[in-house]
């Protein structure tokens, strides 16, 4: 946890990471820096989920606390919002509510 | 000096000095519970087995419990022809020095007779021990300390675990025994955790460890993973695992413990508490009781517990003291939860500023001082079937 840098909005966990986490509710098309980086938020999402802050290609490792922690199922964009309905674990399939990250 | 402990017969000393009564199937719950109703003493608490055919494992636990150092006496309630060796545990709890009473519904004509007498019970041991109890000063390199998460969310691993982490570092380095688990939420955090393995060949029994609780879970179909994970932005096992992960700290790991063993010297110890292949009785935990009355077995005197999205249980025999990190979560449950990690969150606190306040906590609870939980009477507790064998080269059986 020593390396964790911090902006108003975000929380980035280790150097290698490409999600940063929400310190409180981010609203779509809010502007958000981190680490010299700008992107602007492309969904309204809430305290303690995931922010892409760089680009992710299909397939590719999503990285927290600088471990994986899943891989992208989706191109995802710097200010996409990573959840289920983005990526999946590696190792089992993530058991969560029908509705949870379908677009409304 | 930290407090005054109840020195036990083989040396260990407790925190609370608690009756437990104790029913060995199902059949005798509702009597157990009246009895510990009946009672209204916040020193008497319900422990028990439902189940009918006997199993090794429950029988390890529940001996590792009725002998727990917060334990004073025991009144076990049988029905009269359940499985459960009622003979062969009394022996054990009245060999550790401990009063004991057996109560047999059958035996003693019923429902009501068995109340009225199992009643009576609690209260004579209740004077027995006040009568007998050896007070002794305790230190914290007196203590075992568990950790569990549940109800965990994104703020459980980047607040209140973290500060736990580093709360379990400076109790360590005052010498206390602290417990993490479970090897089927750390699924994915293999490498990072045998790099802090104490020798290769625990290193290598951490590996397996985690191989087996992957086999097992998928078996299970899914993990420990549950729908409010997800809402809170948890995205899969082993974002969950890593943010589990962080509750043990940085210091070596000492080795690996099973349910109802005990670390045979202070410092940092991992619970597996996933069972032997192939699965016979279902998933390892099914609640978080189930693994707080693991770590009770391994003699853990106290429980930190890190929730996100609010859980509010506490424990019987041990007490349990709730950690969240989410700021939301702490001002609409602030009853609930006894430390408030959502402050790093907002960026009113450190996470070292957090750690002190988990100790404090811990030196509290300690010295006789209620946890939130204990004061709001919480004293859950459950003990379900599992297949493990006792092992081990770093435990004394429970």
């Amino acid at each position: 946890m020593g390396s964790a840098r911090m902006s108003d909005a975000l929380i980035l966990l280790n150097a290698r990471d490409n999600v940063a986490v929400c310190r409180r509710p981010v609203t779509m098309g809010e502007r958000l820096e981190l680490e010299g980086r700008s992107f602007a938020a492309a969904a309204d999402v809430d305290l303690g989920h995931k922010i892409a802050c760089a680009p992710i290609a299909p397939g590719a490792d999503i990285i927290k606390y600088g471990m994986a922690i899943g891989s992208a199922t989706a191109s995802i964009a710097p200010g996409e919002w990573v959840h289920v309905h983005n990526m999946r674990s590696n190792y089992i399939e993530t058991h969560a509510w029908p509705d949870i990250g379908k677009e409304s | 000096m930290i407090a005054n402990g109840y020195l036990r017969s083989d040396g260990r000393k407790g925190i609370r000095d608690v009756v437990v009564v104790v029913y060995l199937v199902e059949c005798a719950h509702h009597v157990a519970r009246r009895i510990v109703d009946r009672a209204d003493d916040e020193n008497v608490h319900l422990v028990g087995f439902p189940g009918c055919y006997p199993n090794d494992y429950s029988y390890r636990m529940m001996r590792a419990l009725t002998t727990h150092p917060n334990v004073g006496g025991a009144v076990l309630v049988s029905l009269g022809c359940e499985g459960f060796d009622r003979h062969a545990l009394a022996r054990e709890i009245r060999a550790s020095g401990r009063p004991i009473e057996t109560i047999v519904i059958q035996g003693v004509g019923g429902t009501r007779a068995a109340i009225d007498g199992g009643l009576d019970a609690a209260r004579r041991l209740r004077a027995e021990m006040a009568h007998t109890a050896k007070r002794v000063p305790m230190e914290l390199s007196d203590l075992v300390i568990g950790t569990v998460c549940g109800g965990s969310d994104g703020t459980s691993g980047i607040a209140a675990n973290p500060a736990v982490g580093r709360a379990f570092d400076r109790l360590i380095d005052a010498g206390a025994t602290c417990i993490f688990e479970e090897t089927g939420e750390m699924i994915g955090c293999e490498a990072a955790m045998s790099v802090r393995a104490e020798t290769p060949e625990i290193a290598a029994a951490i590996t397996q460890s985690i191989g087996n609780a992957a086999v097992y879970y998928r078996a299970m179909g899914h993990g420990s993973f549950a729908p409010g994970n997800a809402d809170g932005g948890l995205s899969s096992q082993e974002e969950k695992s890593a943010g589990a992960y962080v509750k043990s700290g940085s210091r070596p790991i000492n080795g690996i413990i099973r349910p109802a063993e005990r670390p045979s010297r202070p410092g940092l110890y991992l619970l597996d508490v996933v069972p032997e292949e192939p699965p016979i009785f279902g998933f390892p935990n099914i609640s978080d009781n189930a693994e707080i009355a693991e770590l009770m077995a391994c003699g853990a005197h106290l429980t930190l517990f890190t929730t996100g999205r609010g859980s509010v249980v506490g424990s019987a025999i041990a007490p349990v003291i709730k950690i969240t990190g989410n700021p939301h979560t702490y001002r609409r449950m602030s009853e609930d939860m006894d430390v408030n990690a959502g402050k790093v969150l907002e960026g009113t606190a450190s996470i070292d500023a957090v750690a002190d306040e988990i100790v404090d906590a811990v030196r509290n609870v300690v010295s006789g001082g209620h946890s939130k939980s204990e004061s709001l009477g919480h004293r859950e507790f459950i003990l379900t079937y599992k297949s493990i064998a006792p092992q081990g080269p770093s435990c004394h059986p429970g």
